[in-house]
């Protein structure tokens, strides 16, 4: 039954829609994944060039207030659940998971396809609401305004709740897989980075996301049948919804930020052409940072009505987080060290990673200062500070991620000249959207908020002109991405001389991954 | 974790599963005089409650769901939940009762 | 049917063999029934705050509940994990037909449970006992206003659960078929075992809810 004719891969061996559609091949999910994640990304990329239009000047300028807070709900839940938090994981996780250990597939496929439509269906009744009845609550559906708003909340939670359910899916397969279908000699400690931060970002998949099941199923009792949980009218306590709703959410953007990590793991290693300095460290502290992320979720509430001591708690707590992380960038630095280095565009991603990623690590061990945090709470510096994280973080490694896997899951190779366009635009545009934004929140001006003092206007202007440079270089690596597709030149087996597993077979690779189990004996970086 | 053939497919023998069931319907009964006597254990009466509560679910789950027989992995992976259960109630409860009192809006 | 069909099952072609697969398949239950303990568990942490913000509110609302019923129900999931059990240990033996007693025996357990606990609700619509802000405080009485806080938390937590008996029953509905088309045999009954899993954790859950709901009120 395996097909060793190598014109046959996993694109061309099976055609028709349907035969993408009902695939279980986890590459073509992959790919599946792929094309929706970058939908969604396309919708939320407007509703963010909508915000920053509207804070071009003072004043109304081409929307209401009310319309403002649909958009920025909009901006930051497609975001969220439709593009970050399964964005990497589900497009470069499931194409490369089974690859980088040696295995055929998954260890569910039918679950890993299941996984796909239920982001499918939640995505579609998410965007549903659009045309129902917006939302303007922001992505966190705070009580008790989200209990009493006209918006239709009860479909959007159970839009996210079934999201929610796509990612459990997705972690509870990973987990397995890692556990069970690693080739032989591939022991814990010679699987590549990447499947350890896949693996961490899975453990906080499967178990943070539960509870954010029960509160939105919470959310929807309290908004349906007014029991009086999260309304303070009827004794209830909304401090309480945050506590349930964070003690999901920020395990979740350990789940953005882990497998991007796991990507700049692997881009340094292959671009400095030298072994990972302190594989072991950086393995753990992933694990680390999957524990430490479930005790700190307070320092999202310092001013919320929690108590002093809650505060204080979760302050120490959250200082912890630093640590794991400190150490990655650290080793990922001195990996650089004396390595012969190349700056393709992939390598350039993840160099800006480390620049940018530094930016928003820093000020988030800023924002866990209890003190500082109550000056800062609900200011453009926590905007600044987030976004210097998900997208100088997340997105950079996954732009990076995208550029560097492609010869191997398309079979070509993309314009180089032009993706290091994307890169300089991206990385100019982000830094001159995002960077002024710390300082209007050292200023004061409060984040969600339609309009604005005058004082704060230059600055906007300046971050809204950075939203174009970031869009323009978004659109043109679609260009490229679609060019290389059409007319890309035929890529070899390894265009970059690395040493993971995928790179053994060819691009793209055949359907069953490998023609025979590979065998290791060593680790994954034995480049010198 | 590799497990031999010959483990992977444990049979519960019966007289283990029907000692089992016994054991949770004496100790169901157990649970209601502990109820009928709580005007005597007062605060405590609820604590004891869950604690038999407690030995039922071990129960169930060592010899029902087989856990006793199963890999260690699968049994430090459902005992995880229960941490995190955990963790969610202590600090969300350190926060509600180390707050200023407050009369409440009732 | 006394014999069992010794067809051998076909497993996936990323596994090993088939036991390889079967242990991959278990873990991956167990992965998923700590989600469910956790989403279960988010609503009795917020029981256990509540009840500790408003203990006499919580034992008006308690006294409402019947403990007989309670009690009763607590002995049919018990004996129904013990059936469920015993349907997955024939199968193991080969002993198909007291297999396919036991998995019947676990589904009647199933209805037997759903149908007292609408007796419950229906007793309780009748009183006047619905959740939230559709409970009449002056029609029924009530010292507490904020009753109707004690009832959503007791519709959820139950109609939850009983949506995950009727969601077992179905399966174990499937499995049974399954059963009976002669899919299953000693070296193969994944299904069933999966299902099992499940209900068991249907009963776990009780388990904790029935001292929490009907005693500790």
């Amino acid at each position: 039954m395996a097909n060793h004719d190598s014109n046959l891969n996993y694109i061309n061996e099976f055609k028709g829609i349907k035969s993408w559609l009902f695939s279980l091949d986890h590459k073509r999910i992959g790919i599946l994944y792929m094309i929706s994640v970058m939908f969604f990304f396309l919708l939320g990329g407007i509703a963010a060039l909508g915000i920053r239009l509207e804070l071009f000047s003072v004043g109304p300028t081409l929307m209401t207030a009310d319309t403002y807070n649909q958009f920025m709900t909009y901006h930051g839940a497609i975001m969220v659940f439709m593009v970050i938090v399964p964005g990497i994981p589900a497009i470069l996780g499931n194409f490369f998971l089974p690859l980088h250990i040696g295995a055929k597939d998954v260890a569910f496929p039918r679950l890993n396809l299941l996984s796909w439509y239920m982001l499918m269906l939640g995505a579609a009744m998410a965007i549903a609401t659009l045309f129902i009845h917006r939302l303007d609550t922001g992505w966190t559906f705070y009580t008790p305004y989200s209990i009493k708003t006209s918006g239709s909340t009860a479909l959007m939670v159970v839009a996210v709740f079934i999201m929610g359910m796509s990612s459990v899916l997705t972690g509870l397969n990973f987990i397995a897989t890692v556990h069970k279908l690693r080739c032989e000699g591939m022991t814990m400690y010679r699987i590549p980075l990447f499947v350890w931060a896949l693996y961490s970002t899975a453990i906080l998949q499967v178990l943070a996301t539960p509870v954010l099941a029960i509160t939105l199923l919470l959310l929807a009792m309290e908004r349906i049948l007014g029991v009086g949980i999260f309304d303070p009218a009827l004794g209830g306590d909304p401090v309480l919804f945050q506590h349930f709703f964070w003690f999901y959410s920020h395990p979740a953007v350990y789940i953005m930020i882990l497998p991007a990590m796991g990507v700049v793991s692997e881009l340094i290693t292959t671009f400095s052409r030298k072994t990972i300095f302190g594989y072991t460290a950086i393995a753990y502290s992933s694990l680390g940072i999957a524990a430490v992320s479930f005790f700190v979720w307070g320092h999202h509430m310092y001013v919320s009505g929690q108590s002093e001591t809650a505060g204080i708690v979760f302050s120490f707590l959250t200082m912890l987080v630093g640590v794991p992380t400190a150490i990655k960038m650290f080793n990922w630095v001195s990996t650089l060290y004396r390595g012969s280095i190349s700056f393709q565009s992939p390598m350039l991603f993840a160099l800006g990673f480390l620049f940018l990623f530094m930016i928003g690590g820093v000020t988030g061990i800023m924002l866990a200062t209890l003190a500082i945090d109550v000056h800062f709470h609900d200011t453009y510096f926590v905007v600044a500070h987030f976004h210097y994280v998900m997208v100088g973080g997340t997105l950079m490694a996954l732009m990076g991620g995208f550029y560097y896997w492609i010869p191997k899951m398309f079979g070509k190779m993309y314009n180089e000249g032009l993706a290091r366009l994307t890169f300089v635009l991206i990385f100019i545009g982000f830094n001159v959207t995002f960077f002024p934004q710390f300082i209007l929140g050292a200023m004061g001006m409060p984040r969600r908020y339609f309009d604005y003092i005058p004082a704060y206007e230059s600055l906007n202007r300046i971050s809204t002109v950075g939203s174009w440079l970031i869009g323009a270089g978004f659109l043109i690596s679609l260009y490229v991405i679609i060019d290389c597709l059409v007319r890309g030149k035929k890529a070899p087996e390894n265009p970059w001389g690395s040493k993971t597993l995928e790179w053994t077979v060819a691009s793209p690779p055949p359907h069953h991954n490998f023609h025979h189990d590979p065998v290791v004996s060593a680790g994954p970086y034995e480049y010198r | 974790m590799a497990q031999s053939n010959n483990d992977v497919h444990h049979i519960v023998e019966f007289p283990i599963l029907m000692k089992t069931a016994l054991a949770l319907f004496g100790l169901t009964f157990l649970t209601m005089i502990a109820f009928w006597a709580h005007s005597y254990l007062g605060p405590l009466g609820p604590i004891v409650a869950f604690l038999i509560a407690g030995v039922k679910a071990a129960l169930v789950m060592m010899y029902f769901m087989g856990l006793k027989y199963d890999s260690l992995m699968n049994r430090f992976i459902f005992a995880l939940g229960f941490f995190f259960l955990l963790l969610l109630f202590a600090i969300s409860a350190l926060d509600i009762w180390t707050r200023v009192p407050v009369a409440n809006t009732l | 049917m006394s014999t069992v069909n010794s067809h051998e099952h076909h497993y996936a072609h990323h596994f090993k063999n088939a036991d390889h697969e079967f242990v991959t398949s278990k873990q991956g239950i167990w992965l998923f029934m700590v989600t469910e303990i956790l989403m279960f568990g988010g609503l009795f942490v917020a029981f256990f705050i509540y009840h500790a913000m408003y203990p006499e509110m919580f034992a008006e609302g308690a006294k409402q509940l019947d403990w007989r019923m309670g009690f009763t129900n607590t002995l049919v999931l018990i004996f129904s994990s013990f059936t469920m059990a015993l349907g997955i240990h024939y199968i193991q033996k080969g002993d198909a037909r007291k297999a396919t007693w036991n998995l019947s025996a676990t589904i009647l357990c199933g209805a037997i449970f759903m149908v007292i606990k609408y007796f419950e609700y229906t007793h309780k619509f009748h009183l006047g006992f619905f959740p939230g802000k559709y409970l009449d405080v002056a029609r029924v009485g009530a010292e507490h206003a904020n009753l109707g806080l004690y009832f959503g938390f007791y519709y959820c937590m139950t109609g939850l659960h009983g949506i995950h008996v009727l969601t077992g029953m179905s399966l174990i509905v499937w499995v049974l078929f399954r059963h009976l088309r002669g899919d299953f045999n000693p070296h193969y009954y994944t299904p069933v075992e999966g299902v099992g899993i499940f209900w068991h954790i249907v009963d776990l859950v009780w388990i904790f809810l029935f001292p929490l709901l009907y005693l500790v009120g």
